[in-house]
């Protein structure tokens, strides 16, 4: 039996461990109270809770939210979905109320078109300049040009292998 | 080399533009959490609220908002205690500058509600008990205390977020309910 016991442990740790840590990911901030009996409706309302921003704390969705307003407004969703809104209609009814601020992910609109294409702006921008750069700078280095005389002297000067005349002059030397 | 010339002036433009919105960014004035209100400039939202139970009041509908002049609405509640910090101004705006002061008791005991009234004295001309906060959503209010400046004919022209201290009365308020037609 023990040896059964080590490797279950083994792999239950782990799970239990995953399971833990991932099921408030799952339940979010909805309180059992709050969930709707169609699993459907339920998944919708969820979805569109997570793209909605609560008003206190700012950076939360109301779906992950434990504020009172975001209760609030998580029950009022699930209400206007049982009635049969639609998700446009009770995004729509929410903006009448709070504004495009309320929507985590703002519209695409005249007035937001620098906050969605800004990045590529700035991408192009950068890009153009790179480019412009690049090709201000010489394609292939410079032919090299041939020594002149007294830099081939001093070449073998220092290499020790110099012009015909050195070399027999140093020998005479010996 | 014009080319060159722009090229050169980038990263100046680039540092100016930084610059420029870390200022911005910096000004003490300027409030992060500030949230525009999608309800400035429109008519105030339709809504009916009774009384508080037990008050004798008269409730407040968007009906009150229209034809009675500049109104002062005052999202409240007892359990709030920056509410509490803002009754005298409120009482003050109401009691001495004549200013015309709706209030809405947002979910709220109305046991609390009257002792809070009681305790501080009761300057709102009619209050409407909003117990499960549907109309403050309709106000799109993020909160309490909030108030909101209402014109003649019914058009939202401010919105306050949180208690409104002495200084903003001045600052604030007043030049709000100018803007309203006082």
């Amino acid at each position: 039996m023990r040896r059964h016991l080590v490797p279950f442990r083994r792999v239950a740790a782990p799970l239990l461990m995953a399971a833990a840590l991932l099921a408030p990911l799952a339940a979010g901030a909805v309180l059992p109270g709050e969930r709707l009996e169609d699993p459907a409706l339920e998944t919708r309302a969820r979805e569109l809770s997570a793209e909605i921003r609560c008003v206190v704390c700012q950076n939360e969705s109301i779906d992950s939210s434990e504020a009172g307003i975001a209760r609030d407004l998580r029950v009022l969703i699930r209400e206007r979905l049982q009635a049969g809104d639609s998700d446009a209609e009770v995004k729509d009814f929410l903006v009448a109320r709070y504004g495009d601020y309320v929507l985590l992910r703002p519209p695409f609109a005249s007035y937001t078109l620098l906050l969605w294409l800004g990045p590529a702006l700035v991408l192009l921008i950068g890009g153009v300049g790179a480019a412009v750069y690049l090709r201000s700078q010489p394609r292939t280095t410079a032919p090299a040009t041939a020594l002149s005389a007294a830099e081939r002297a001093r070449l073998a000067e220092l290499t020790g292998e110099g012009g015909p005349d050195r070399r027999s002059s140093g020998r005479e030397g010996r | 080399m014009k080319l060159r010339i722009l090229l050169g002036a980038l990263p100046l433009a680039v540092f100016l533009a930084a610059a420029g919105f870390f200022l911005w960014g910096l000004d003490p004035e300027r409030d992060p959490s500030e949230i525009p209100s999608a309800l400035v400039g429109a008519p105030a939202p339709a809504f009916e609220l009774g009384p508080i139970p037990g008050s004798g009041g008269q409730g407040l509908a968007t009906v009150d908002l229209v034809g009675q002049g500049p109104t002062l609405v005052n999202v409240w509640a007892s359990w709030c205690v920056p509410c509490r910090a803002e009754h005298e101004v409120l009482t003050q705006l109401a009691e001495e500058r004549g200013v015309r002061l709706v209030g809405i008791d947002y979910k709220d005991k109305p046991d609390d509600a009257l002792a809070y009234l009681a305790e501080l004295g009761d300057p709102y001309e009619r209050i409407g008990a909003d117990r499960e906060g549907r109309v403050g959503i309709d106000w799109g209010i993020s909160g309490v205390p909030e108030t909101f400046v209402v014109d003649g004919e019914g058009q939202v022209v401010y919105r306050h977020v949180g208690p409104i201290a002495p200084a903003q009365v001045e600052e604030d308020i007043l030049p709000a309910l100018e803007r309203a037609g006082r």
